[in-house]
Formats: C-alpha cells, sequence, structure tokens
C-alpha cells in the first residue's frame, strides 16, 4: 500500500487517528506538550490524588522531548528541540495513555508491545521524528506558549509549544497494531543470519 | 605567557564548533549513505538529517537538543594556571551563551545543577607521559555525548578462547540490543583489552578518530572494515525504521591485557557524532586541528 501524507491539526480526531497507517507521514499544526520521564511521573502522581493537569491532553500531543529554551526580554524562545529516547517511558506510558487519552504520541526509538496495545485501546498513534533534528524541528515551533513544571529542570519541564508543518513524522505504530520496529525487528532477525555468515568468513 | 582569559575563550569556541558544525568525515558519511539508501521512510531521515546539519551550521545553533555531558581530553603541557577552573567556567558560560541544555543532574535527587558542572563534571580526561610533558603544547578535545547512545554503552568480560570470535558475537548482540535507541546511523567505538575501565576509556577514545582513517595496526584494521560491511547488511537503518545504513563507521583502540581477561567495551555515538581539537603553543599561537 501507497505511504500517505498528512497534514494535521491537534486536537485531532479519533477517526483521523484512526486512518493513519505505519509508513504514513505526518506534519501536524497546533498545541504540543513536552513530557520526559519526571514529567510523566509528576501527571500520574497528580491523577491518583485526584487533581488536575495544567494542560487538557484529550486528543493533543504529547512530545518525548527535554528541548534547549532561552528567555529574551521576559519571553521564552525554542532553540533546538529533538525527540528523546521514548523507550525510558514504556513502564508508565500505557497508564499514561489510558489516563489522559492523547491522539499521538512524538518520540524516537519506539516503545513496547503494552504501550502498542493503549494506543489500540484509546486510539492513538506514535509518530517517530528524526533523532537529532532539532535545529530543524524547532524552526516549526512558532511559539512556546508556557512553561509548567520549572522546578524540574529546563529538560523535563513541561513545555507548551505550539507548532506548524510540525515534521516530517512517521507514523511508527499505529492504533491497529502495526509497529514498523516489529516488522524491522522481523527483517533484521532473519538478515542476523546473513551477518554471522559474513563475520564469519573473516579470519 | 598564556592568560586563563585566552584559554577559556578557547574552550569556548570548542564548545560552540563542536555543537554547531558536524565534522566532515561524518557529514560525508551521511551523504553517501543518502546516496546509497533504496527505502524511502530512510531517504526522508537522511534528507532531514542533512537539512539539520547544515541549518546548524548556518545558524550557528546546536545540532541536537541533547547537547551532552561536557567530556574534555587533554595531551601536552599545563597551559595556564588553574587550567581546570578556566575549563569549567567556560562550560558554564557556554551553557548561557550559545545556550546548551542543561544536562547534568545528582544521580540520586536528580536536581538538575543548571549549568552543567557537578561533582566531578565536566570530566576531564588526561594523557601524562614523558613525551607529553616535553611537548610545547597543549592539545584539547572537546566531545560532548548525548544520553540515548550513551545509554547503550556496554562492556563485557568475554572468556579469553573465545578471541576474535567472541568479539564479534558481542558487538552484532550490542547492536542488535540498541536498536533504533542510539540514534541510527552511529558510530562505534570498540576498545579492546587493557581492563575493565581501560577497555571503557578506550572505546571513547575511538570515537574521536575520523571514521575515514582506520587503525594503524593493519589486524585492528580489517576488522574494523569487516564489522563495518557485516552490520550495515543489518536492515535496521536510520533510526531503527529499517534501511542500508546503520553504521557510519566503526573505530578500534587496544591494549594488551592480563592472560586471563579479555574486556570489550562498546561505546554507541549517534549520527551526530560532535568533536572538536585545538593545540595552543608555549607562545599562545592557536591551531584548530580539522578532525577528518
Amino acid at each position: 500500500m501507497e505511504n500517505m501524507e498528512y497534514k494535521l491539526q491537534i486536537p485531532i480526531s479519533e477517526n483521523e487517528v484512526r486512518n493513519l497507517r505505519i509508513g504514513d507521514v505526518v506534519y501536524l499544526k497546533g498545541l504540543v506538550y513536552t513530557f520526559r520521564d519526571m514529567g510523566h511521573r509528576r501527571a500520574l502522581e497528580l491523577a491518583e490524588k485526584d487533581e488536575k493537569l495544567p494542560v487538557e491532553l484529550y486528543r493533543k500531543a504529547v512530545f518525548h522531548c527535554g528541548p534547549i529554551m532561552k528567555k529574551e526580554n521576559g519571553k521564552w524562545f525554542c532553540i533546538s528541540a529533538g525527540p528523546t529516547t521514548s523507550s525510558r517511558l514504556n513502564y508508565i506510558e500505557p497508564v499514561f495513555i489510558k489516563k489522559f487519552r492523547p491522539s499521538a504520541i512524538i518520540g524516537k526509538g519506539g516503545m513496547d508491545k503494552k504501550t502498542l496495545d493503549a494506543l489500540e485501546e484509546v486510539s492513538c498513534v506514535y509518530l517517530a521524528a528524526t533523532g537529532g533534528t532539532a535545529v530543524a524541528l524547532a524552526k516549526r515551533i512558532t511559539d512556546v506558549k508556557g512553561v509548567f513544571w520549572y522546578d524540574l529542570g529546563m529538560p523535563e519541564s513541561l513545555w507548551v509549544l505550539e507548532v506548524k508543518n510540525f515534521g516530517p513524522l512517521i507514523v511508527a505504530m499505529d492504533a491497529h497494531q502495526g509497529s514498523i520496529y516489529d516488522e524491522v525487528s522481523k527483517k533484521v532477525k532473519i538478515n542476523e543470519t546473513k551477518v554471522r555468515k559474513k563475520l564469519a568468513s573473516y579470519l | 605567557m598564556i592568560t586563563s582569559k585566552k584559554i577559556r575563550d578557547l574552550v569556548f569556541e570548542l564548545i560552540y564548533t563542536a555543537q554547531t558544525e558536524l565534522p566532515k568525515d561524518i557529514e560525508d558519511a551521511i551523504r553517501y549513505a543518502l546516496d546509497r539508501e533504496r527505502n524511502e521512510l530512510a531517504r526522508i531521515q537522511l534528507k532531514n538529517i542533512i537539512h539539520n546539519i547544515e541549518l546548524a551550521r548556518k545558524e550557528r545553533l546546536p545540532i541536537c537538543q541533547d547537547t551532552g555531558v561536557p567530556t574534555f581530553f587533554i595531551s601536552g603541557r599545563i597551559p595556564c594556571k588553574n587550567f581546570e577552573r578556566t575549563i569549567l567556567d567556560a562550560v558554564k558560560i557556554a551553557t548561557e551563551k550559545i545556550p546548551l541544555r542543561p544536562n547534568v543532574v545528582e544521580p540520586l535527587e536528580r536536581t538538575n545543577t543548571g549549568n552543567n558542572l557537578g561533582k566531578r563534571i565536566p570530566y576531564i580526561y588526561y594523557k601524562y607521559s614523558d613525551n607529553e610533558f616535553k611537548k610545547d603544547y597543549t592539545e584539547i578535545t572537546f566531545m560532548p555525548k548525548g544520553a540515548g547512545c550513551e545509554n547503550m554503552a556496554i562492556l563485557g568480560m568475554l572468556p579469553p578462547v573465545h578471541g576474535l570470535e567472541g568479539l564479534k558475537e558481542f558487538v552484532l548482540d550490542a547492536v542488535l540490543k540498541a536498536g533504533g535507541k542510539a540514534c541510527p546511523p552511529m558510530v562505534l567505538g570498540l576498545g579492546i583489552g587493557g581492563s575493565a575501565e581501560i577497555a571503557v576509556q578506550l572505546s571513547k577514545e575511538a570515537l574521536l578518530r575520523p571514521i575515514n582513517v582506520r587503525n594503524e595496526d593493519e589486524k585492528y584494521a580489517r576488522i574494523e572494515k569487516m564489522l563495518l560491511e557485516s552490520l550495515n547488511l543489518l536492515d535496521l537503518g536510520p533510526m531503527g525504521l529499517g534501511g542500508d545504513t546503520t553504521v557510519l563507521g566503526v573505530n578500534i583502540e587496544y591494549a594488551h591485557c592480563h592472560t586471563a581477561t579479555f574486556p570489550v567495551s562498546v561505546s554507541f555515538q549517534c549520527w551526530a557524532t560532535r568533536r572538536a581539537k585545538a593545540r595552543i603553543y608555549k607562545d599562545g599561537y592557536v591551531e584548530f586541528i580539522k578532525v577528518h
């Protein structure tokens, strides 16, 4: 099947999410929220105490990112903002997704089966940004709308970013149990034999 | 007379250069990877990476938001009074001015110091030897390392009898385990022999060598080439989403070791292999060394 390219406005509807398939390329417009290790933990701690988050995540986009920010004349600007390794959040993401029901998680490196199940359950996708392309992505952040939990330090804070043409993001895990990481890992498993043979052929 | 200020400015410039300009050997390898790439998703990402490299260089902005934990490698003479303090000052200023992301936290509390300084950090490696002390210059190499790839680092105390075969298996397993997490296409630094800590340090030092320069020892040069060619058959690809280039380069450094040990360490470096090097001579003359 042909890979599609989509420009999506956040919030992203459940229908739009279910329409996405692995391999599609997505560009986002709207508000994106950064959450890393400490942010995920704090969000769930608040939820446990029945307290509200400072932001509403329903059908929005969560970005695994600890950006470089600069404050000039009292206003924050984003200098550099690429994705961080998502697998560090495997242990907490399924609960996070089910609790706050976002439409998209943006990160890099992929996540585990439990997260894939959670994506299917709430209709959410995992979008892979290219790791390290932090200047290119920062250029697509049009405004820094605010910051919460700055006590966690700059990388771990919750940043509210307004983005336009934010991408290219690759649908790497979809809401139908599709995962490019699973497909690649099956291929790699087959190639492994080839590699072992080639390695053995060298003396 | 070399003043502390001169060293501070030099270290600042090294940090600035490393964070914003990717070395030519790495950029060339990424462009070559795009030329031969057949996977469409990999092509999109490699183009995006090249676009990002160009943008960062043009606007002098940090290539990646993870500006790493600053690490320095020093050889030659000690150039000025309070040398270490001066390096730390430069890191502090660079963090504020460039700016860099404050990454340094207390390991248990996880509290961020805000300026990239902390206990024993930035770590400064010194090369001491009779020869080094005789030199009329100081060589300063700066390498920031992001966490994504650093988290994949591995040390194995392998059975000595497994030899080269054991080494191949160990490296392949490490790459398979890292998957897309170390931001491929990546550079592998291998430290072989020495002892546990020497192997790890050598694997880091291996990353300082340009990837288009092979080990001086023909035997190790052959292993570098063999691993590079073989690992790229995996089809793991950029960011682990499939593709023809998983590894940009493999560099090995080795040391002799105890008859009963066979330490092997693999240090992973993401495609954003950032490094910068300069020499400052006794008379204050500064020479930036192109590390490619």
